[in-house]
């Protein structure tokens, strides 16, 4: 089982929304769509069940061209980031639904509606309407009829930007349980690095409508291709600092700070990513240096705080582990460990790691 | 925590007291005291306690004109809510076609009422009106002014034409806040057209429509200026509904104390359908 995307493109008028495409996902694989809004998710979701065709390309399916072939024919099902479900059905015929119409049993139905409202911690409320459960409650009905029906390619639009916190965490950590041991293709689309990174898989990475890169989503994210790829995958943003090198000695453009390198590269100028947890306000690994800094704006975030912090005309963002905060216009030390730098060429591509 | 007592806050009360006592209180109150005295000239007032009442729903005339009220909110009710939620149903949801079904829609909603009466009038007018010329020249013995199923549906038509926009209006306002992503799950099922009419869009439109619903039977139930207009209540008292009959009694014949207690039956009518019917679709909206 596997679905191919070759050379897709989807055009509205005058606009590109998706450039050229190819992808193949495979059979029991998790694939996340990450990338900003707008980036193009929901339309290339759309397209891969069929409920949008693309202006040209061609979608295989089990090597069957199935461009164009309606998404009633085509064994799918979809979870939104809205939490669809029949307003006037209670839970257990939310679920039903998709079976009912391909008929089967009412035995079958029962049973295989016991059983995924079971997985979903809904077996107490399948004689509810939608609007008497929480948020959380009717995105988990939504899902139990996207899992209850055994498709062949379960796609999901964010499906847990509606919730709140605390929702969202919980039904995180059980998503990947609820995909094991089905014989199906998964495509999860998010603007979040750390779903993607909790739900493993492969992750191809989006921007304005093209796949920057597609992969093993820790590859992905230790291996960005580019610039755009690394920043798609990292929150809060990476940081970005233009550097030279001459020999094994690279420096900052704009600060004289400066440290060995053992890369193998031509001498010239290039840029540097650093994701904010590689900045702290202690010392991480072996090779770290140190960058003075005025603070900007300091926050906390869950159980690490962030720090904005100015040095050398640049905006830098540092993520620490701890609870802290600092006051406005102090000054302060913090470490960056080099063995996490990302370098650039001046045309953005990936150069090397560390 | 005690609460600070301060009296003064009345005073903000005040300017609304004054204003609903005089465009509700004062003159209910004016009409409750008709409706329980006999009035004579030169502000001669006799008690009659509940004799009008009495006199009012024992009355052949007073129910005559009920039924027809009745008979006719029920009519155009059946015409303008399915007409109103087809029409909403075809309306484009895009493109320039929006803004122009829409003006479309609200014109014969932004007609003085009069208008539309007058309108009608001349628009139905066996001999030289339009449609009654047509009609007639169709080969249909077609006659507002004498004959009774042609005066029933001359206003019929009026009142269709003058308010299925606002049901039209609501409807698509309905329609339109029901996100795409619905009309996609229910592809993705596989449901009908059919289904989706049945289990997303009205389910998701059953409280504008319980307001269309509201507002229609409230209008119509009401309606005077039009017939009044258009047929006068005639031929003989074929259109003569509630108010139509009421302002006769009033007006015309000075019947002060069963007219004044004829209102205020009425305004019970109203108020009891819409209180049932807005009581019954909330308890079933807090069940579902």
């Amino acid at each position: 089982m596997s679905l191919e995307l070759k050379n897709v493109e989807k055009k509205i008028g005058l606009d590109t929304h998706i450039y050229s495409t190819n992808l193949k996902l495979e059979k029991n694989t998790i694939n996340i769509l990450l990338g900003p809004t707008l980036s193009g998710k929901t339309t290339l979701m759309q397209i891969m069940a069929g409920l949008d065709k693309p202006t040209s390309g061609e979608i295989w399916f089990n090597n069957e061209n199935v461009t164009g072939m309606k998404v009633q024919k085509r064994n799918v099902s979809m979870v939104y980031q809205q939490f669809i479900n029949y307003p006037n059905f209670t839970v257990y015929d939310n679920i039903a639904s998709p079976l009912k119409i391909t008929g089967v049993s009412s035995d079958e139905t029962k049973q295989r509606v016991g059983k995924v409202a079971e997985l979903l911690k809904l077996s107490g409320m399948l004689n509810k309407k939608p609007n008497e459960l929480s948020g959380g409650q009717q995105q988990r009905t939504a899902l139990a009829r996207a899992l209850v029906k055994d498709s062949d390619l379960i796609l999901l639009d964010e499906p847990l930007a509606n919730l709140d916190f605390k929702l969202r965490e919980e039904l995180r950590e059980e998503l990947p349980k609820l995909f094991e041991n089905r014989d199906c293709i998964v495509v999860y689309a998010t603007t979040e690095p750390s779903e993607a990174l909790l739900l493993g898989g492969n992750t191809a990475t989006l921007q304005e409508g093209k796949i920057i890169q597609y992969g093993k989503t820790l590859d992905t994210y230790n291996k960005p291709n580019s610039l755009v790829s690394a920043q798609v995958f990292s929150d809060p943003p990476m940081n970005i600092a233009k550097i030279k090198k001459s020999g094994d000695q690279c420096s900052f453009l704009q600060n004289d700070i400066q440290w060995k390198t053992k890369l193998n590269i031509k001498d010239g100028e290039y840029k540097v990513g650093i994701r904010p947890h590689n900045i702290t306000t202690y010392k991480e690994g072996t090779n770290t240096l140190e960058i003075k800094g005025k603070v900007l704006i300091s926050e906390i975030s869950g159980s690490e705080s962030l720090i904005h912090f100015t040095n050398g005309n640049l905006n830098w963002v540092s993520l620490s582990n701890g609870v802290f905060q600092k006051n406005v216009g102090d000054e302060m030390n913090l470490y960056m460990n080099t063995d996490e730098f990302v370098y650039f060429d001046q045309n953005e591509r990936l150069v090397s790691n560390g | 925590m005690n609460k600070t007592v301060n009296q003064k806050a009345w005073f903000f009360v005040i300017p609304v007291f004054v204003l609903v006592a005089f465009n509700a209180i004062i003159p209910l109150m004016t009409v409750v005291n008709y409706a329980f005295q006999e009035t004579f000239g030169n502000n001669v007032f006799m008690w009659e306690g509940t004799r009008w009442f009495k006199q009012i729903m024992l009355s052949e005339r007073f129910h005559a004109s009920l039924g027809r009220q009745f008979l006719f909110t029920f009519i155009i009710l059946f015409i303008q809510i399915p007409l109103g939620i087809a029409i909403a149903l075809t309306m484009p949801k895009e493109g320039i076609g929006v803004p122009v079904c829409l003006v479309l829609m609200s014109m014969p909603l932004l007609i003085p009422w009069n208008v539309v009466g007058a309108m009608w009038n001349i628009f139905a007018l066996p001999d030289i009106g339009f449609l009654g010329h047509s009609l007639n020249a169709l080969g249909f013995d077609y006659n507002f002014t004498q004959q009774i199923g042609d005066a029933w549906f001359t206003t019929i038509l009026m009142d269709v034409w003058h308010w299925t926009s606002l049901v039209v209006l609501l409807s698509y306002a309905g329609l339109r806040s029901i996100q795409p992503a619905y009309y996609q799950a229910a592809e993705i099922d596989g449901a009908s057209r059919w289904a989706i009419f049945t289990k997303i869009e009205l389910p998701k439109m059953k409280k504008v429509l319980t307001i269309a619903i509201l507002l229609r039977f409230m209008d119509s139930f009401m309606i005077y200026t039009e017939p009044f207009v258009l047929t006068g209540g005639g031929p003989g008292n074929a259109t003569a509904f509630l108010s139509i009959d009421l302002v006769k009694m009033a007006l015309g014949q000075f019947d002060l104390g069963p007219a004044a207690a004829m209102s205020l039956i009425y305004f019970f009518i109203v108020l009891l359908v819409c209180w049932v019917f807005y009581t019954l679709m909330m308890r079933n909206e807090e069940k579902s």
